[in-house]
């Protein structure tokens, strides 16, 4: 099936060919009826071997054979001889069909099967592995196998790490040996086993790996192991708190609540905290909110993830707060503690260990100005938001007070990769890996250095995206992800962005528009905001965006949303109302690329049980994505207009699936 | 008599007739090699039949022929063998499933009985074996989900501790082996990837990792390989596209490219498409240079779904509908 030259075979050939065929079917053909018949005598069993010696693949006979083995040993009295020339019998004709194909499923498990009836030396099964091993180093039956051998015996993993020394030394050019590795290092460094400690075995990793990558520039055997030893650096194991709306320090305003305001739920706000990775374990018991502010009710603490998952980077609770009595301006500390029982635990198994406390004030305010609860615009009605918040500058300078990177090994293992990248030659490997280094690097400086890494990481991206150009795009996302972490790590940049939008309240409100964004990042930064104008960008999909908890207003128009499945994460945000999708790409093509990142009947995480489910089938097939996304939104402004889909057809169906719809492409609806 | 053109780079054309013809003609083969591959002849079909579907021929060939023969295959445990008179295994039974999910025959099974033998395939630990004999992999992992899926049976195996097994064999490269420790292999990943979509556990996929790892498959060619430093082969085409797809990092591939290298690979004057351009051709490689084009949106090629390897009406039917 592989690697055969396409040739026109001549009539002679045909014939051969024909002929050969003839006889192998004879051959199956006896074979099966021995099969069927169970027959296990010498000239049976024979004739299977006959069998696989042509096709080792006829999987059918290697069950046959076990059958037979079966039959033979039940027959005999447990004669430790007998037993072993039967079972040898089988181990030489696994050899001879691996000879005919080294990569037959069927011939590696029939050896496993007999090794599992307590057969064979080591020594021979490690000679064999030799063997295939020399004859094609990335011959993955061979590792596996040499794996099941390594279990059975109780290798050591140090020795198998030694083994992977010998391989990469002969050919630094054998992935299979850096995957090896990787797994075998990657268990002794977690069990702390002696001697490998990674503030010493990380850095000797790295000179190893080095050879590997500066010798061919483009051979990727040891790209993904410096990818791993540069994750081992930058990231500690133990997870912590990122971000938490509201911050520490800050001051938030609530309504004593019995507005009208369309725009929230009255007599609550949502508290966010945002871990470096998703943890499960955050509730009542773990975390504890101090206040007079609540009753004493516990709050319920949820994950910001689909349906079937426990775990998230992004916890949410509603915090429903007391507003019966007539207040003047009342002033509430809140304390957050976060941690000080145990429980909170990452999905890789690592404690929450360092408690944390945040505190902050509400303010309860008798009544806010009245929202008008008019149609929102995104060019009217804003002012500029004050750049001297300290709201601003205590979410700016997160990275540094989190700072992960404060052991001297981290640090110094980061500075001398980037200045030996910096020396190489101008190579696609060398540019990306300093961009990641850079990255790493600007997280942990302070504000003044931060902006010369970023632009730098920057060009090397821009660069990148010409010298490389079949992957362009991976560039552009890291890219925009650069320059999203540059924007928000600056006070300057971020405040010239932010405004207040005086018809609701004085949201705040973020202006990310025309910047080319083809990609979402930093939203740990921007928990705090409620607008969000990501308008004139190149984004396919709002992944990223379901931790924006107080996001209710959205304009995605003009970008690359290709379906409404690629604004899954938007079922998140419960205080969505208004969303502009206008003049997208929706509709316009076959393959959907957020097909299973939405739930749905198809990836077995949803269903359609509802009146609308129930009275229109086929559009509801038809359109299913948009029925499951805004089904889960409350929204009371949409903008689809400049889509292929959005025909009458499509405007009726959503109407019927958002009744609560009051602006559709900026006119009113008849209630 | 000409041999194989390498003219094809210049025209840059699905000739689907041909492929068709092709494939309808592979039946009448007896060649040593057809003879040798007698036993996977369900999983041909499959390939065949679904090609047939996405250039929009399946009326071209006989539904009850097929089935009949489909159902030779079955045996008392409920399981598909490769062939009349094989054993029966998960590989085949998938593909038999897949067919009848096809032709929209599914109710001839006893879907019972199919399920109760794909579901007593499960371990322990939350894997799967391919059959009695108990090799494991996560090749057999997708199966018996995607099978037990489309058959609306899902609840019949432990689905979370079928997750918990393959995410075991998530490596540090963001990949996925057939057992816990293996090499990332684009095929592997595409199974556990698949498994874990329909399931509805992308989560657990680091997909800007995993992301990077596969769009790194392309190689100068345009064509993409299963795994660092080998060559590029028609059938990633499907394993690592589809793949991409589902983590929808897709568009980190350069796609004109890829379907350049396809293209590449067709026999313009006998149909079927090979693994590299100017090699043979065969079934497998004709359905995943086909399949890889539908993901890439070639005109004239129904959408297929990456997650079901069959295409999105059929599985829209079935998943969408009561």
């Amino acid at each position: 099936m592989h690697g055969r030259p396409r040739k026109v075979y001549k009539p002679e050939e045909e014939a051969a060919s024909a002929a050969k065929a003839a006889k192998l079917r004879a051959l199956q053909s006896q074979f099966m009826s021995y099969h069927h018949n169970k027959i296990y005598t010498k000239e049976a069993v024979d004739l299977s071997t006959k069998l696989l010696e042509i096709n080792p693949e006829a999987y059918t006979a290697w069950n046959y054979r076990k059958l037979a083995v079966e039959d033979k040993l039940s027959r005999i009295e447990s004669d430790p001889d007998l037993v072993k020339t039967i079972l040898d019998e089988e181990l030489s004709v696994v050899e001879s069909a691996l000879k005919q194909n080294f990569k037959s499923y069927g011939a590696w498990h029939h050896r496993k099967w007999v090794l599992s009836k307590g057969h064979s030396s080591i020594g021979n099964e490690l000679r064999l592995l030799d063997k295939f091993q020399k004859l094609d180093t990335r011959n993955f039956h061979a590792w596996n196998y040499r794996r099941f051998v390594v279990e059975l015996t109780n290798r050591s993993e140090q020795d198998e790490l030694q083994y992977t020394d010998v391989m990469i030394g002969s050919d630094f050019s054998n992935y299979s040996a850096w995957h090896n590795r990787s797994v075998l290092l990657s268990s002794l460094l977690a069990r702390k086993v002696d001697g490998f400690l990674p503030n010493k075995k990380i850095p000797d990793e790295y000179n190893l790996v080095h050879d590997a990558i500066f010798t061919d520039e483009d051979d990727q055997s040891g790209w993904f192991y410096h990818l791993w030893l540069l994750d081992q650096t930058v990231n500690v194991e133990t997870p912590l708190l990122t971000s938490s709306w509201p911050s520490h320090g800050s001051c938030i305003n609530l309504s004593a609540g019995c507005l009208n305001d369309s725009f929230s739920e009255p007599g609550s706000f949502p508290l966010i905290i945002y871990f470096n990775q998703a943890v499960g374990g955050v509730s009542s018991s773990t975390v504890t909110v101090d206040t007079e502010l609540k009753g004493n009710e516990d709050l319920v603490w949820e994950p910001v993830s689909k349906k079937n998952s426990q775990v998230s980077c992004v916890w949410v609770a509603r915090l429903k707060y007391m507003s019966s009595e007539p207040c003047f301006r009342k002033e509430y500390k809140v304390k957050v503690r976060i941690g000080d029982s145990p429980g909170i635990v990452s999905s890789r198994g690592c404690n929450f260990s360092a408690p944390y406390e945040f505190i902050f004030t509400a303010h309860v305010h008798d009544t806010l100005e009245e929202s008008q609860g008019g149609i929102v615009s995104w060019t009217d009605g804003f002012d500029i938001w004050d750049a001297e918040s300290k709201d601003l500058n205590s979410l700016v300078n997160l990275d540094q007070s989190n700072a992960q990177l404060d052991s001297k090994w981290r640090q110094e293992a980061i500075a001398e990769e980037i200045d030996l990248f910096r020396e190489l030659p101008d190579s696609k490997i060398g540019k990306l890996t300093l961009a990641r280094l850079l990255m790493a690097k600007a997280m942990i400086s302070d504000a003044a250095v931060k902006g010369v890494h970023y632009n730098e990481i920057l060009d090397l991206y821009k660069d990148l995206m010409v010298l490389d150009s079949s992957h362009y795009q991976y560039y552009k996302d890291e890219h925009s992800v650069a320059l999203l972490r540059k924007v928000t790590s600056s006070t300057e940049d971020l405040s010239g962005r932010l405004f207040r939008y005086r018809n609701m309240n004085n949201s705040v409100c973020l202006r990310l528009n025309n910047l080319s964004l083809s990609r979402i990042a930093s939203v740990e930064k921007l928990l705090f905001v409620q607008m969000l104008d990501l308008s004139h960008n190149e984004l396919h999909s709002t992944e990223g965006l379901e931790a924006m908890q107080l996001l209710s207003c959205l304009n995605l128009s003009h970008n690359r949303i290709r379906s409404f499945s690629a604004l899954d994460s938007l079922r998140h945000l419960n205080q969505l109302r208004v969303l502009n999708v206008s003049h997208n790409h929706i509709g316009e093509h076959s393959v959907d690329t957020t097909r299973y990142l939405c739930s749905s009947p198809l990836s077995n995480s949803e269903c359609t049980r509802d009146e609308v489910g129930r009275q229109m089938p086929s559009l509801v097939t038809k359109y299913w994505d948009a029925y499951f996304v805004l089904r889960d939104l409350n929204l009371k402004q949409l903008d689809i207009t400049g889509n292929a889909i959005a025909g009458d057809e499509f405007r009726s169906f959503v109407l019927q699936v958002v009744p609560k719809l009051v602006w559709i492409d900026g006119k009113k609806l008849e209630s | 008599m000409s041999s194989s053109s390498s003219s094809s780079s210049q025209m840059g054309e699905l000739v689907a007739d041909k492929h068709v013809r092709y494939i309808l003609m592979s039946e009448k083969k007896e060649s040593f090699e057809s003879v040798v591959m007698d036993h996977l002849r369900m999983n041909g079909a499959y390939w065949g039949l679904t090609t047939l579907d996405l250039l929009d021929k399946l009326p071209s060939v006989s539904v009850d022929e097929v089935v009949s023969w489909l159902l030779t295959c079955q045996h008392e445990s409920g399981g598909f063998a490769g062939n009349t008179g094989h054993d029966p295994h998960v590989l085949y039974t998938l593909s038999a499933v897949q067919i009848l999910a096809l032709f929209d025959k599914l109710d001839i099974l006893d879907v019972a009985k199919v399920s109760s033998y794909i579901a007593g395939l499960q371990n322990e630990d939350g894997s799967f074996s391919g059959d009695m004999w108990g090799e494991v992999d996560t090749r057999f992992s997708y199966i018996a989900i995607c099978s037990l899926s489309i058959l609306k049976c899902l609840d019949k195996i432990n689905v979370e501790k079928a997750v918990d097994y393959i995410v075991s064999c998530k490596n540090l490269d963001g990949g996925f082996g057939c057992t816990p420790g293996a090499e990332s292999h684009a095929g592997q990943i595409f199974c556990c990837v698949g498994a874990l979509a329909i399931t509805g556990s992308l989560h657990h996929v680091d997909k800007d990792l995993l992301g990077w790892w596969l769009c790194e498959r392309q190689v100068k060619s345009g064509g993409l390989n299963g795994r660092p430093e080998k060559l590029p082969d028609v059938c990633y085409s499907w394993w690592v596209l589809s793949s991409l797809i589902m983590i929808d990092r897709v568009h980190w591939i350069n796609k004109a490219k890829l379907v350049k290298f396809i293209l590449d690979c067709q026999d313009l004057e006998n149909g079927g498409i090979s693994d590299r351009p100017d090699d043979a051709v065969d079934i497998f490689h004709t359905y995943f240079g086909v399949a890889g084009l539908s993901l890439l949106e070639y005109p004239g090629v129904k959408a297929i779904d990456p997650a079901y390897a069959l295409p999105v009406d059929v599985i829209n039917r079935i998943l969408l509908t009561k």
